[in-house]
């Protein structure tokens, strides 16, 4: 329900990527989001072209990057995978976990079709894009 | 991290950044959070809180846990202790912030119209609305819900959730997202204990425990006045570690948000 919350922060940083590389527009975004970001791929898609509509991006793909939920156990060192409401250790069984894969909401990456160079571009040393 | 001259870039991750791409398009690799404008005023939030000695503590729940009666209760137990300040968010109505403030402590209400929850954004706004000079606690009660509330920033210190004994003792499993998130749990209304015959308090905590989460449990009735005054040492703790971080010029997220910072590998599997 608060997908259409971060489906618009989603248009404002891809259009500041936009901006800061001097493109006209976005083609594809990816996206990385984990189970326990609080975000449901599915519901944020939907939301997306809504707050698209008219930018930059309107025509954009959006993609997803699935992050499996993975926990570090500060008991036995290991790390393994862990359902979402079930946080423990796959090896030991301890609760005494660090989630290092599975919470995160990420911008990864934006594909841009670039303007043609401004002349006063040109002068400057080449942009790591 | 910085996505001017390509730091951000790591042996990890630099095939998201350079995969091949349509012709006449060109990708660049970006890995910053979704939500990082909110994240930055979040951030620019708990600088306002710690360059004034305040420890700002988020209240989140499902609506009618007893986040408003808990903060009646504190506020005139903490009155000749502490000087608090309440930020009060609800679709609609001042209900809440009248309550709090017949308790004679400063309350700004924030009416979200639709939106299902707080952001750094509407509590900024709100701060320029009141007097923080002097106050030691802030309170920031969240939109009841125990979903959205979890994944946005506030700029708080520390995450409160409540589960009232009437709401059912899985609900941490039921939306782990939001318990995982909290700093303490609170098991409210517990003097109705007596007769519910489906709650255990010992379950709900299990559960709790299940999402990795060591946070203090506590078992209270804010009406009743019972297991109150573990809450209220708890409180008095947190503004005395407050007090020692922005002494020597520290701060802390909730506890889960500065895990990620650390524990984070950007890299996809």
């Amino acid at each position: 329900m608060h997908e259409l919350a971060v489906a618009q922060a989603l248009v404002e940083q891809v259009d500041a990527v936009i901006d800061q590389h001097h493109a006209s527009s976005a083609t594809s975004i990816r996206v990385r989001i984990g189970p326990l970001a609080g975000v449901v791929p599915e519901l944020l898609a939907t939301a997306f072209p809504l707050a698209a509509v008219g930018s930059r991006m309107e025509y954009a793909e959006l993609e997803f990057t699935h992050a499996p939920i993975q926990v570090h156990c500060q008991t036995c060192g290991a790390e393994t995978e862990a359902a979402m409401n079930r946080l423990l250790c796959g090896a030991c069984g301890d609760w005494h976990t660090q989630v290092i894969s599975g919470d995160e909401l990420l911008l990864e990456s934006v594909e841009l079709v670039m303007d043609p160079p401004h002349p006063s571009h040109l002068a400057l040393p080449p942009q790591n894009v | 991290m910085c996505d001017t001259c390509g730091c951000n870039i790591t042996p990890g991750n630099q095939h998201l950044a350079f995969k091949p791409v349509a012709k006449g398009a060109t990708a660049v690799s970006v890995l910053k959070g979704l939500l990082q404008k909110n994240d930055d005023q979040a951030a620019h939030n708990r600088e306002h809180f710690d360059r004034r000695g305040i420890l700002a503590i988020n209240l989140m729940s499902s609506p009618g846990s007893g986040k408003t009666a808990l903060l009646e209760a504190t506020l005139t137990a903490l009155k000749n202790e502490f000087t608090c300040a309440v930020i009060e968010g609800d679709l609609e109505t001042e209900n809440d912030a009248e309550r709090i403030r017949a308790k004679g402590v400063q309350a700004h209400q924030i009416v979200t119209g639709t939106a299902c929850h707080l952001d750094a954004h509407l509590v900024h706004d709100a701060l320029h609305h009141m007097t923080l000079d002097g106050v030691e606690l802030l309170f920031i009660e969240n939109v009841g819900n125990l979903v959205c509330p979890a994944s946005f920033d506030l700029g708080q210190h520390l995450n409160v959730t409540l589960l009232s004994v009437t709401e059912g003792d899985d609900k941490p499993a039921k939306y782990p997202v939001m318990f995982r998130a909290a700093d303490a749990m609170l098991l409210t209304k517990t003097d109705l204990l007596a007769v519910l015959d489906d709650f255990d308090c010992d379950k709900a905590e299990a559960h709790l425990r299940n999402l990795a989460n060591p946070a203090p449990v506590m078992r209270l009735s804010a009406r009743k006045k019972q297991g109150m005054e573990a809450w209220y040492a708890w409180l008095r703790e947190q503004l005395a570690a407050q007090r020692a971080r922005v002494a020597v010029g520290q701060s802390r997220r909730p506890a889960i948000q500065s895990d990620g910072m650390k524990y984070h590998r950007v890299s996809a599997s």
